[in-house]
């Protein structure tokens, strides 16, 4: 069933066209925005933990090199927003790359612990060099300007960051139907079956988590860009947890549910804002309840319900 | 020079295992429930917290010391069983990720509770005898680190017995080994679950207690405390008793000289650095066993 695989893609362009003529302010615009911006990264998350099985606590570090490679690089050294984007990207990955054969040799609680660790590490760098990054403070980020046309406005970046998001979401659907996605969940489910059929296990990890990595890293400078301001929460370990529970609560292997999961939690604090001094309580026994009631995400949960797949 | 080198370094010798002995606690906790349940429990740090936050509301409330300690022991111990009913055991089977999640969710709602009834602010309570620092070889010692070593010693200690004496001790070494096997000599292993949650809020609120009055405590502290517990546990290779041991005198002592002779900055940094270079050279830890895989 090609076509079907589409469908849903469809959906999501129809009502991402329609979605800014019905929200009556931008303030929902804004809340659009940040959720398309999550949504991107978690899809690149989803593609390490749900599809390859690879768990990462630490992807916030990623997100966070794109988004202080972008503020640093634009404002201390007068480079190109463009410029700044890529070299946070290439950083991403190259890190990625280095750590990739030593950490994933490593299984379950281990490979938990050592995705952590390097997440704290980068986020305490951030948070303490302060001279470049302005430490705990933060520091403002210039707009993203290319060539003589600068974004600008709500609007405008809500129509880019959703082109971005369609963007990924087909070309994430075209990837794990590829051999490339067949050699991914196939590592998932069993490595040493995969090894014996010829996968070559430990390059496709590698591929996958530098993938996902330089995915965490362009999108951090894109918020940085377009909040105009980065803080050291972006790397935290808390960012991370919150980005690895939009893929579960979506529905890990659920090109769909990373979706779902990123719009879900991201107006999860909206909501709660009315509770004044119990969102965090109320945050935990959300994400407590969705798992121990549906282990496997929204979206997959859903869908065995509903019938169809 | 050689007068100058060895009160600093005593210095930060003293303070690493201090440090280092509620790290080791934390670890075991953290290994209790592991070798129980096989969950990495991220609410650890939180019962750290919940020792220190409790015992100032008791003082506060004017109960006496001895009092205000045991309650605030007693009660992260029932916020372990409450854990263990309410969110683990209805999820049983479920992924690592997703009992990780449910765990850092337990995480949350403690924070959370403990923000709305006892405050964001930062407290302290009176050392247990006195702030008169001990001078031992140029260096000093506070009595409070007496105590925190003290009392972790003797913890390690009825663990030690607990575990190779009673018969509930021995029920828990049994399940972590082969849950289906105890289950089958007829080992009440839902028992052991609750004893090992319970067990291990305990570990995690004495370590605080007993850091307390040398660190500060506010709602806030459970996560930086938990993970480094969590490092500890890693460095002794998960499921480990005496690797939990040694892996947290081993972090407190590193961290404490990284602190002192290379950066304080960068000092909550030293911990996350050193898991990695371990698990990069050996995947299970210093006392894990050898990797094997079930095919």
């Amino acid at each position: 069933m090609p076509r079907s695989r589409f469908t849903g893609l469809i959906i999501i362009a129809v009502v991402l066209a329609v979605l800014p003529f019905l929200l009556p302010n931008n303030f929902y615009l804004d809340l659009a925005i940040r959720m398309l911006i999550n949504a991107c990264i978690v899809l690149g998350l989803n593609l390490l933990i749900g599809f390859a099985g690879q768990i990462s606590l630490g992807h916030a570090g990623f997100v966070g090199i794109g988004a202080y490679a972008t503020a640093v690089l634009t404002t201390h050294y007068g480079w190109s927003p463009l410029a700044a984007m890529l070299a946070g990207a290439l950083g991403a990955g190259v890190l990625a790359a280095l750590v990739a054969r030593p950490i994933f040799k490593l299984k379950g609680h281990y490979l938990a612990m050592a995705t952590l660790g390097l997440g704290i590490i980068i986020s305490i760098i951030v948070r303490n060099e302060a001279a470049l990054t302005g430490g705990p403070d933060g520091m403002p980020v210039p707009a993203l300007a290319l060539f003589s046309f600068e974004l600008s406005g709500e609007k405008q970046w809500y129509w880019v960051v959703s082109g971005i998001l369609l963007l990924s979401l087909w070309a994430s659907l075209n990837l794990i139907n590829s051999p490339f996605g067949r050699a991914l969940r196939a590592l998932h489910g069993s490595e040493v079956a995969s090894q014996v059929v010829g996968v070559d296990v430990a390059k496709y990890k590698l591929a996958i988590f530098v993938l996902s990595a330089v995915f965490a890293s362009l999108m951090g400078s894109v918020t940085a860009h377009y909040v105009g301001f980065v803080t050291p929460n972006v790397a935290d370990f808390f960012h991370s947890i919150e980005l690895v529970t939009m893929v579960v609560i979506g529905g890990m292997a659920s090109i769909y549910g990373s979706v779902i999961g990123a719009v879900l939690l991201t107006a999860l604090p909206q909501a709660l804002a009315g509770f004044e001094g119990w969102e965090t309580v109320a945050f935990g026994a959300i994400l407590m309840f969705c798992m121990i009631f549906m282990p496997k995400g929204l979206v997959p949960t859903l869908a065995a319900k509903f019938g169809r797949r | 020079m050689n007068g100058e080198w060895l009160p600093q370094f005593l210095q930060f010798l003293f303070s690493g295992i201090t440090v280092g002995a509620a790290y080791a606690l934390a670890a075991l906790g953290f290994t209790l429930i592991y070798n129980a349940s096989n969950v990495i429990n991220f609410a650890q740090g939180e019962f750290i917290m919940l020792g220190g936050m409790l015992t100032v509301f008791f003082l506060q409330a004017g109960l006496p010391m001895p009092l205000a300690v045991l309650l605030a022991i007693f009660i992260p111990a029932l916020v372990g069983i409450l854990i263990e009913k309410l969110a683990i055991e209805p999820a049983k089977n479920a992924e690592v990720t997703t009992l990780i999640i449910i765990t850092i969710g337990a995480a949350l709602v403690i924070r959370g509770v403990v923000q709305i009834f006892l405050g964001k602010g930062t407290h302290s309570f009176p050392a247990f005898s006195g702030s008169e620092p001990i001078a031992i070889a140029g260096a000093t010692l506070l009595p409070q680190s007496l105590w925190v070593l003290g009392v972790a010693a003797l913890v390690v200690a009825a663990l030690g017995w607990f575990f190779s004496r009673t018969l509930m001790g021995k029920a828990i070494l049994a399940t972590s080994y082969n849950r289906l096997a105890a289950q089958l000599v007829g080992i009440n292993t839902s028992r052991v679950l609750f004893i090992s949650y319970a067990l291990s809020g305990a570990l995690g609120a004495i370590g605080g207690i007993l850091l307390t009055p040398l660190t500060l405590t506010s709602y806030d502290v459970g996560i930086m405390l938990g993970l480094k517990g969590f490092v500890a546990a890693v460095v002794g290779g998960l499921g480990s008793g005496l690797g939990a041991v040694v892996g947290g005198l081993l972090v407190g002592i590193i961290e404490a000289m990284g602190a002192g002779y290379i950066s304080s900055a960068y000092k909550d940094a030293i911990p996350f650095v050193m898991i990695l270079i371990i698990l990069f050279f050996m995947p299970r830890g210093l006392f894990g066993g050898k990797v094997t895989d079930r095919v």
